[in-house]
């Protein structure tokens, strides 16, 4: 009983609690309902714990990256740190602007929080451990986060503040853009697995994991992942200069604190996401066989996938609104409706013919890719002429100048 | 009394509720967050019945993208701060008579339905119901013509809301230096 127990923990305290309520005479369906909502319970309170470790982890990882030391005050490390700022949010006056609108007011954080909370409904965190085993399980996700946008878009509006309503109209323009290209690019696994339930394609992850038969789709998961979590480069949202800021102008102390740690959870869950989607979850060597092996290899990849978030996020400057949304529409759209297509076309030929699907997928993918980067530099080389060619025109000359490329 | 009994109609009664606020409200922002609540109360009435892709593509489509639009042109075309007008007008009784009316007319017909009384049938396996309905969409003697005459009309509403809101087309810089306005 002693290796079955560490090596199936939850398993193990399902059965236990099963036949501790149906003792207790509960019937069958409501003893699991019950253990649903337990279930429910504890996972939201670990995930609203652990983003004490994880928003202490940022600040240190960023000051390293930036040539300082970061927190180290409060605590070995500065761990304490994020305790320390929480009492202090928890101390502060909630101050509630005049003739805002109380009930959104105080609902809108609330509703962003409970977006980010409720993607984990759906990640396998170990196999056979899910939430819920939605068999739309993908869409769930899309869905989700825009019930986020709605919070943002109550938040700005309720404030009764003109800057906060623009700043909440920039959020939603953002986040609606970038949902386009992240469905598109979220259908790639769901053709690579034959099913959008995120336990099914976490299993069809066998030989090779998702992102080496379609890197280009988990590039540009990536990318909007990024963006929809509004980290750098697309932190326009509420940047510490842009218009106070942004939808979060008028919020104080712990509806501010609920914004904020949405935030951070964000980022962890957009990694628990490209981890499942892409790099094959809880897969690894003995996983089926001990699950709490698979628990740490999902860990140990969603935390990979945060911290190539925060290099990022450390390392490039911010992109100004219409850059951001140009590059959006121009070109993430089409990129992400060529890598749909060609990847359709590619399996069902691979399978029909009976070829290396992985090969074929790769090879596709190196296609698009390189289309991409010619057109690319062609478009690029095309604005460098033309800048040059307005640059000479606007110059006063005497005689004609003749223009060397 | 099951579980799924209990929480038909805790969403039955939010959906109408929700309804109700819809139109009686006096804001008009007011109204449209409403909206997204019986919205919600529809979303958990299709996975009630065993349709959960229907359910999600309710809140992605609806609540994340014609509501939030709603919203957006209730706030960008009105003052939206000061909007409480009348609630009613003054054919109000009309009104209240053609709805009921309406209402007692829909409940004989439905009550005429036969089976309308008989306890439900076994549920369709949800995952062959998604299957089911992507091929039946481009089965050639099912849905397929409509699904294309779709994509033709989305594409046009695209087409002719890019073309509705591009901006002014740039003059040639006649005398002028420098870059005359950005790229559309």
């Amino acid at each position: 009983m002693g290796w079955r127990m560490i090596g199936n923990p939850f398993g193990w305290i399902q059965q236990q609690l099963m036949t501790l309520l149906t003792g207790w005479g509960l019937s069958q369906a409501w003893a699991a309902a019950v253990l649903s909502l337990v279930g429910a319970v504890i996972l939201a309170t670990v995930l609203l714990v652990s983003t004490f470790f994880l928003i202490w982890a940022e600040r240190k990882l960023l000051a390293r990256m930036q040539d300082r030391l970061g927190p180290n005050r409060v605590g070995p490390w500065g761990v304490f740190q994020t305790v320390a700022d929480l009492v202090k949010l928890l101390g502060k006056e909630i101050v509630t602007p005049a003739g805002v609108d109380r009930f959104i007011y105080y609902l809108a954080p609330l509703l962003v929080v409970m977006s980010v909370v409720g993607i984990w409904a759906v990640i396998p965190l170990a196999p056979g451990v899910q939430g819920t085993a939605l068999d739309v399980g993908v869409l769930y996700v899309v869905a989700v986060g825009a019930i986020g946008e709605l919070g943002i878009l109550m938040a700005g509006y309720s404030s009764n503040n003109k800057y906060a309503l623009l700043g909440a109209f920039r959020a939603v323009a953002q986040l609606v853009s970038y949902e386009v290209p992240m469905v598109l690019v979220l259908l790639v696994p769901t053709i690579l697995a034959g099913s959008m339930n995120l336990e099914v394609i976490v299993q069809q992850q066998s030989p090779m994991w998702f992102v080496l038969v379609a890197p280009l789709a988990c590039l540009i998961f990536l990318i909007t992942s990024l963006a929809e979590n509004g980290r750098a480069p697309f932190d326009l949202l509420e940047a510490e200069s842009e218009l106070v800021a942004g939808f979060n102008t008028e919020y104080s102390a712990l509806a501010f604190g609920m914004f904020y740690v949405a935030e951070f959870l964000h980022a962890f869950t957009a990694g628990a996401v490209i981890a499942t989607l892409f790099l094959g979850g809880w897969r690894g060597p003995g996983a089926e066989t001990y699950p709490i092996l698979g628990f740490v290899y999902f860990l140990a990849k969603t935390l990979v996938m945060w911290f190539l978030s925060l290099w990022v996020r450390g390392t490039v400057p911010r992109i100004r609104i219409d850059q951001m949304l140009a590059f959006n529409w121009k070109v993430l759209t089409p990129l992400a409706l060529a890598v749909l297509t060609t990847t359709a076309l590619a399996d069902k030929l691979a399978l029909e013919l009976g070829g290396n699907r992985l090969l074929t997928n790769l090879g596709a993918n190196l296609v698009v890719a390189l289309v991409t980067l010619a057109a690319l530099r062609a478009y690029a080389r095309a604005q460098r002429s033309k800048e040059e060619s307005q640059r000479i025109g606007g110059l006063v000359t005497a005689a004609p100048v003749s223009r060397h490329h | 009394m099951t579980l799924l009994q209990l929480i038909f109609l805790a969403a039955a009664a939010l959906t109408l509720g929700a309804a109700v606020m819809v139109v009686t409200t006096s804001r008009l922002v007011h109204a449209a967050l409403w909206l997204i609540l019986a919205l919600a109360g529809v979303a958990v009435l299709f996975a009630l019945l065993d349709a959960p892709f229907l359910a999600i593509v309710q809140v992605v489509v609806y609540i994340g993208a014609i509501a939030i639009l709603i919203i957006f042109a209730a706030m960008l075309t009105r003052r939206v701060m000061q909007d409480s007008g009348r609630q009613t007008t003054r054919t109000w009784w009309l009104g209240l008579l053609a709805a009921l009316l309406l209402f007692g007319g829909l409940v004989v017909l439905v009550l005429q339905v036969p089976g309308f009384q008989a306890a439900g049938g076994a549920a369709p396996d949800p995952q062959a119901n998604l299957i089911d309905l992507g091929r039946s969409l481009v089965d050639v003697n099912a849905f397929i013509l409509p699904f294309e005459l779709a994509s033709v009309l989305l594409l046009a509403a695209l087409i002719g809301a890019m073309f509705v809101a591009r901006p002014e087309s740039r003059k040639p810089p006649g005398g002028k230096s420098g870059t005359p306005g950005g790229e559309a």
